[in-house]
């Protein structure tokens, strides 16, 4: 129930955090809504040196809308997210999703750039931003940089990210034609297993959640989806992947839900 | 002069709670929100090890972390006795000691090792993390099944084996019935270990007066007698000089119907260092150190005629305690064995129960304490002889219906009242018929979903318990009464003291309901005291069912044992024969003059004075009453459940509930609706999310809120709930018990309903999707 | 080393010094003997712990007090205003929505805010709404009633 005790630091400016990143050398963590990072820590799971709290820096904030994509602020709330009408017009996949994160606590904390440097194998966010080929922006000590969300995931809670960078925004692209669905055994859980599908004519763009050590694009999926063939496509969906088994599912049936979710995601988008 | 009543708040009326105002504002007061002068804040250390021996303990880091008052180990207190069990069905059962710190040996991961004390909460825990225990492990057995191997290690060392207890029933002619049947069914059910999970965890304030010897101890527990009579015992103090103080108690379930180690430890360890002591357990921390529940199976056999007569049931139960008795471990599935039969006639039955021990938690009461077990057991193969003879289910339960009450079964129980074919009916009444559900089946059907619908008719002991068969049958330590106190004051209010204890019951307006039907006194004008073993002359607490019918009984007959004595006062007062008054509204007046009058206030005002009292009459209206039940009571009822199973994935969604049910005369149907509603809530958790999970080392993998699922509101459909009242005989309220009876009921009404959806014989709990899933892979048929 | 954090709390402005670990549900519970904040569990399932931070409905124990600097936070003991009690504690105590209370003020605190986002909810929305706090005695059926009727306006 109660942390480690840890050094705290509130930067002003994204240019200050990253300074101190710097400074504590890999034994600081980025505080931005601290639903994942602080549960971790009451459990004594993550005990970092140091605490930099990002949650005041005016320039993470903002949803910004353009003709093609939409750039949302790293510390954007889950809540915000799902409420935006802009994101709501432009990319309905993301509202929708931010608005099954959780519960309505957790969702009035939790930040989409937060939930995308964690990389939880179970999030929800991760995977739509896979399967959208949205853009994570970092800055670091050695400037700014745009990662593909194809890069971004590398493994268990690891992203591509170096100690030093902090992701300051996403964007993601307009897509209609798209749907998250989400598997749990109880409202406010993390998905057993999530689909997340954005079609686009006769090829789609599909990833999973649940399945692996990080969030996964669905290859075969996705190769074999012709347009209009949604259950066939979704009998790949776990193709060459050995989902794990704990508590709340084996492998054996989270590669299984992959390919019921798969075809529920696929028809849901190809409806809209 | 009378003075008006607002009648309306008495029995039988759903009168919103007294006790609300307080808990909706934030000013209860619960364990965690008392602070005293100079408290320290305890953190325990926990054997990481399933069994070991422990070759030492280093706090040296420990005692040098700042704001450190002490940490000690189980070398550094004395305690005259272990965590007491109450509970000895045979009388001669080997009770093991458990030290409240561990002395040497640890039997389960979770168990007290040592202790630090600081100045506050976070200081504690740092301290904690830097306690160094070694331990040298030791083979563990963590299933029934292993602990009963042959050569298996032991876990306590001074017993045979790892049985704990057996205990057994046969009449006469099971044998021959098995063998003149027509069909016997026979099957295992499971019925899996569960936690508790109240949202407030444990908590104690443990303050040792080191001036005057006296001790009071502040705990979130059910018993609030039981703890100081312990307490006295267990830490070698004068029972006189100890108080026990339950506060607001957020939920208990049975969880905290128990004396637990760190109560024990909390006042050894405030005496030691002269200052109160807090402990406050951490959610984790109760996943492993607060008893768990069920885990027991139930190796079934019924033997029936074509018709569906039961001739004989044949039960082998087989129960983990976990590694020590807590207080009342060995009666849950004793008190599974006296249920055994169920709803029905059963002429036969050879019925035994293997205690076993095994290096897990304890296990003892969770809402229906053995009774949930016998019920899911019994229901189950009553569907499985069902499908079997292809009979309809309901036509089954009827069949085998006893049909005169009092009725006494083959284990020699005799349930005081009961007709179960009436509330059987009713749930029909309310629910579809075959042909309307089985078009419903074929709608949902297009939709990707199994529609199945599933019932219980149950029944079930509570109202513990007369005391000569707490002794005699139970072999319980303790006996089964209840008392209270029902006081007027010279200003004409009143003050009843209950030995009941509750913890969201609602027993302060239920008491004062009865004292505005008996007295005429308003309900707004009552005050209940409870959970105070200061106030109270001695209470067995709030748990089994029982405080209505015992504690509440209690409450009833001091009452009129005070308004009998009023009578006679008011009678001096009127200068009548007391024979010559009637009393109505909280008034006395004479026959045929109604203007002769005087009020209750009034008598009670003259009872204070005293001057002019009637010959032999003392002065004061305050009553105390120690009730001892002539009987348990038995509460019975059906319930109704439908369900839709995805076909893809398994998940199970309950579309319908419904419950009937039958709990004698009922004071307040608001509170018993509730007491519904929070059962079958706990039930449905059990029979599709719940279950303590340990790994092969004996680690607990279900060790937090995430990976030990309970309902949200989601999950829970709306519960209808219905009613018949058949009064009981046993008390003069006419009333049963309620409170877990929803738990009871709603296992079986939900596993059958599912099994229906799939057309299966039977399923474990808890039918997670996955659980779900497999069996619709492993092929449908019956 | 401590940080000196202020607070608006119920209308109230508070200074005190804090470690940065200490989380906001203990700053209030214990610097501020603000008790009808419960903690239920570790892994910020149960809700207990819900208050406003801010306006929004947040769970405390998964805040750290210095985070909340400068902020608003509204506890239990500041939604109601005189001694009256709020029409939604009042519509949890005319449908029983609560038997030992302590899931409660929690409970009270997402529900308010759960009406002033979606003022004419559906069950299934309340229970939706919900589903981040936990309840082990009413079984929930009270407490949806309780939101139900407090939507309704209507006082029995």
């Amino acid at each position: 129930m109660i942390p480690q005790a840890f050094e705290y630091e509130q930067p002003e400016s994204v240019a200050d955090a990253i300074a101190i990143l710097g400074k504590h050398g890999g034994e600081a963590r980025i505080l931005a809504g601290g639903h994942s990072l602080v549960p971790l820590m009451k459990l004594r799971l993550a005990a970092p040196d140091a605490l930099i709290d990002i949650g005041r820096i005016a320039s993470l904030r903002g949803i910004t809308d353009t003709p093609d994509a939409i750039t949302i602020g790293a510390l954007t709330t889950h809540a915000q997210v799902a409420s935006s009408e802009v994101i709501a017009g432009g990319c309905p996949i993301l509202a929708e999703t931010a608005a099954g994160i959780g519960d309505v606590q957790v969702r009035n904390r939790g930040t989409i750039g937060g939930s995308v440097a964690n990389a939880d194998p179970h999030g929800d966010l991760p995977a739509v931003f896979l399967a959208l080929e949205g853009e994570a922006t970092a800055e670091g000590p050695n400037g700014e940089r745009t990662i593909a969300a194809t890069d971004l995931f590398v493994d268990y809670l690891q992203t591509s990210l170096s100690q030093d960078e902090i992701v300051t925004s996403v964007r993601v692209p307009k897509a209609g034609r798209s749907a998250y669905v989400k598997f749990n055994r109880r409202a406010q859980d993390w998905a057993i297993v999530g689909a997340a599908a954005v079609v686009d004519g006769s090829s789609a763009r599909i990833a999973l959640t649940g399945v692996a050590s990080k969030p996964v694009r669905a290859a075969a999926a996705e190769a074999a989806f012709t347009g209009s063939n949604a259950a066939e496509a979704a009998g790949h969906a776990a193709d060459g992947l050995d989902p794990p088994s704990d508590t709340a599912a084996s492998g054996e049936y989270r590669a299984h839900l992959a390919r019921v979710l798969v075809r529920r995601a696929l028809e849901a988008a190809m409806a809209r | 002069m009378a003075i008006a009543t607002e009648q309306g708040k008495g029995i039988g009326q759903a009168v919103h709670r007294k006790e609300d105002k307080k808990l909706l504002t934030g000013k209860g007061r619960y364990v965690d929100d008392l602070k005293l002068p100079g408290m320290q804040h305890m953190a325990i250390v926990r054997s990481t090890h399933a069994h070991a021996d422990i070759t030492g303990i280093d706090t040296s880091k420990a005692k040098g972390m700042p704001g450190v008052t002490a940490v000690l180990t189980g070398d550094d207190l004395e305690f005259a006795a272990g965590v007491p069990c109450a509970s000895n069905p045979t009388g001669d059962m080997v009770h093991p000691v458990r030290p409240p710190l561990a002395k040497g040996r640890v039997r389960h991961a979770g168990e007290q090792v040592a202790v630090v004390l600081a100045t506050d909460r976070y200081a504690a825990a740092d301290a904690a993390a830097m306690v160094e225990v070694s331990y040298s492990p030791l083979p563990a057995v963590i299933t029934p099944e292993q602990a009963l191997a042959d050569g298996a290690p032991k876990v306590h060392e001074e017993l045979d084996s790892n049985v704990g207890l057996v205990l057994a029933h046969k009449t006469d002619n099971v044998d021959d019935a098995f063998a003149k049947a027509d069909v016997v069914v026979k099957h295992t059910i499971r019925n899996q270990r569960l936690i508790h999970v109240p949202i407030e965890t444990r908590g104690v304030v443990a303050d040792w007066n080191t001036a005057s010897d006296e001790l009071t101890v502040h705990s979130s527990t059910q018993v609030p007698h039981f703890l100081r009579t312990f307490l006295a015992i267990v830490c070698g103090v004068s029972e006189a000089k100890v108080r026990a103080i339950a506060p607001d108690v957020g939920g208990g379930f049975g969880s905290k119907l128990n004396a637990y180690a760190e109560e024990f430890i909390a006042a050894a360890a405030s005496q030691k260092i002269g200052a109160p002591v807090k402990w406050i357990e951490e959610r984790s921390e109760a996943m492993l150190a607060t008893c768990h529940g069920r885990a027991q199976d139930a190796h079934m056999e019924l033997a029936a005629t074509k018709d569906g007569k039961v001739l004989a049931m044949r039960a082998h139960y087989v129960q983990d305690y976990g590694s020590y008795l807590q207080m009342l471990t060995p009666l849950i599935s004793q008190l599974t064995l006296l249920m055994s039969p169920g709803a029905y006639a059963t002429p036969e039955v050879d019925v035994t129960v293997t205690n076993v021990y095994t290096n897990t938690v304890p296990t003892d009461a969770l809402r229906g304490a053995g009774r949930p077990e016998a019920t899911h057991a019994i229901e189950r193969m009553m569907d499985i002889l069902a499908l079997e003879l292809g009979m309809s289910r309901t036509e089954i339960r009827r069949r085998n219906f006893p049909q005169e009450f009092p009725f006494t079964t083959a284990i020699g129980l005799m349930y005081d009242s009961g007709d179960y074919e009436m509330t059987l009916d009713k749930l029909l009444e309310l629910s579809d018929s075959k042909d309307e559900f089985e078009k419903r089946r074929a709608e949902a059907d297009g939709r990707g979903k199994l529609l199945g619908r599933g019932l219980s008719t149950w029944v079930e002991v509570c109202g513990f318990v007369p005391s000569d068969v707490a002794r005699s049958a139970l072999g319980l330590t303790p006996g089964g009464w209840e008392s209270s106190t029902v006081r007027m004051h010279p200003t004409g209010k009143v003050t009843v003291i209950t030995g009941t204890s509750p913890h969201g019951q609602g027993h302060a307006t239920s008491w004062s309901q009865i004292i505005e039907t008996e007295l005429g006194i308003p309900f707004d004008d009552v005050e209940v005291i409870h959970g105070d073993t200061a106030f109270a002359p001695y209470g067995l607490g709030t748990y089994g069912s029982r405080s209505l019918a015992v504690g509440g009984t209690a409450v009833h007959l001091a009452a009129t044992q005070l308004r009998d004595k009023a009578r006679l006062v008011a009678a001096q007062m009127l200068e009548a024969s007391s024979d010559d008054l009637d009393f109505e509204g909280g008034t006395f007046s004479v026959k045929g003059s109604p203007d002769k009058s005087v009020t209750m206030q009034e008598v009670a005002f003259r009872a204070w004075q005293a001057f002019d009292m009637p010959e032999g009459v003392t002065p004061g209206l305050d009553e105390t009453v120690f009730f001892d039940p002539p009987n348990c009571v038995f509460p019975f009822g059906a319930h109704g459940c439908e369900v839709e199973v995805d076909k893809e994935t398994g998940k199970v969604e309950i579309t319908s509930y419904i419950a009937v049910d039958d709990c004698g005369n009922v004071i307040n149907p608001m509170i018993v609706d509730g007491q519904v509603h929070g059962g079958v809530a706990h039930g449905i958790g059990q029979a599709l999310y719940e279950g303590a999970v340990y790994d092969a080392n004996g680690q607990l993998l279900t060790g937090s809120l995430v990976e030990y699922v309970i309902p949200t509101a989601v999950e829970i459909p709306s519960i209808q709930t219905h009613r018949t009242v058949t009064p009981s005989p046993t008390n003069p309220l006419g009333v049963k018990g309620i409170g877990e009876a929803g738990t009871i009921a709603s296992t079986p009404a939900v596993v059958g309903a599912v099994c229906n959806a799939l057309g299966v014989r039977d399923l474990d709990m808890p039918l997670q999707p996955e659980t779900v899933w497999r069996a619709m892979q492993e092929g449908g048929a019956a | 080393m401590k940080r000196a954090v202020t607070i608006s709390v119920n209308g109230v402005s508070h200074t005190t010094g804090v470690e940065p670990r200490m989380l906001l549900v203990h700053l209030l519970r214990e610097h501020l003997n603000l008790t009808g904040t419960h903690v239920g569990c570790d892994t910020s399932n149960c809700g207990a712990c819900t208050v406003w931070l801010d306006g929004m409905a947040v769970k405390s124990c998964t805040v750290l007090a210095v985070q909340a600097n400068g902020s608003e936070v509204t506890t239990i003991e500041g939604v109601s205003a005189n001694g009256d009690l709020h029409p939604m504690q009042r519509a949890f105590h005319e449908t029983h929505g609560l038997q030992c209370g302590y899931c409660t003020p929690g409970m009270v605190m997402t529900a308010i805010k759960l009406l002033e986002s979606n003022p004419d909810p559906s069950d299934d929305e309340i229970r939706r709404g919900l589903e981040g706090n936990l309840c082990r005695c009413t079984g929930y059926e009270n407490i949806v009633a309780a939101v139900r009727q407090a939507a309704s306006g209507v006082t029995v």
